[in-house]
């Protein structure tokens, strides 16, 4: 498997995916670990990815990158769409659009 | 770089109001407000943005800039 299809296999097979520095319990930057923290608030599942991780993926880092053609990690999906990184994923949030995105429009 | 962040962001769309702010001499944040953001998801409205600022600077220089996008409902609103 190339890395843009092991990348599309995690984003399928997880309804909420984060690709980020480090690990939920230990985030190696703080625009990952907001991401995580919002995540949290939320209290969904998520799966994650750690970019940073080579012995599980050296490709990961630049793959993802080309993947949505964003420069930047950490990056959030949502139902196999990219959602966006650190800022929007705050914003998103504090609007309320993000739990709607996730839970669905029931959500109070 | 401030002012060519602020002039690049400005071509790429034109009627928009483009606030800079360098706090730290390291951290940019950057307001963009434009009608151009209409009915846009915030994905695709940073994207517009940072598209032509990649291609000037490259990924990296750009990782130190906080982006807010606004309609301008959006941003008379906040």
């Amino acid at each position: 498997m190339s890395v843009q299809e092991r990348i599309q296999k995690l984003v399928d097979d997880n309804k909420v995916m984060v690709f980020m520095k480090g690990t939920p319990a230990q985030p190696m930057c703080g625009f990952s670990s907001r991401v995580v923290e919002v995540l949290k608030r939320l209290a969904v599942e998520f799966g994650s990815a750690n970019v940073l991780d080579d012995a599980a993926d050296p490709e990961l880092r630049d793959g993802i990158k080309g993947f949505s053609d964003w420069p930047t990690i950490p990056q959030l999906y949502v139902d196999g769409e990219f959602v966006g990184g650190c800022d929007i994923v705050i914003e998103l949030y504090q609007s309320g659009e993000l739990e709607k995105m996730i839970v669905g429009e029931n959500a109070e | 770089m401030q002012e060519n962040i602020e002039q690049l962001i400005q071509n790429a769309i034109p009627d928009a109001t483009v606030i800079i702010n360098m706090n730290d001499g390291v951290h940019l944040d950057a307001i963009v407000i434009s009608p151009a953001f209409e009915g846009v998801t915030l994905v695709k409205q940073h994207r517009m943005v940072m598209t032509p600022l990649k291609s000037a600077f490259g990924s990296e220089a750009l990782h130190a800039l906080a982006l807010k996008t606004y309609t301008p409902e959006k941003w008379k609103n906040r």
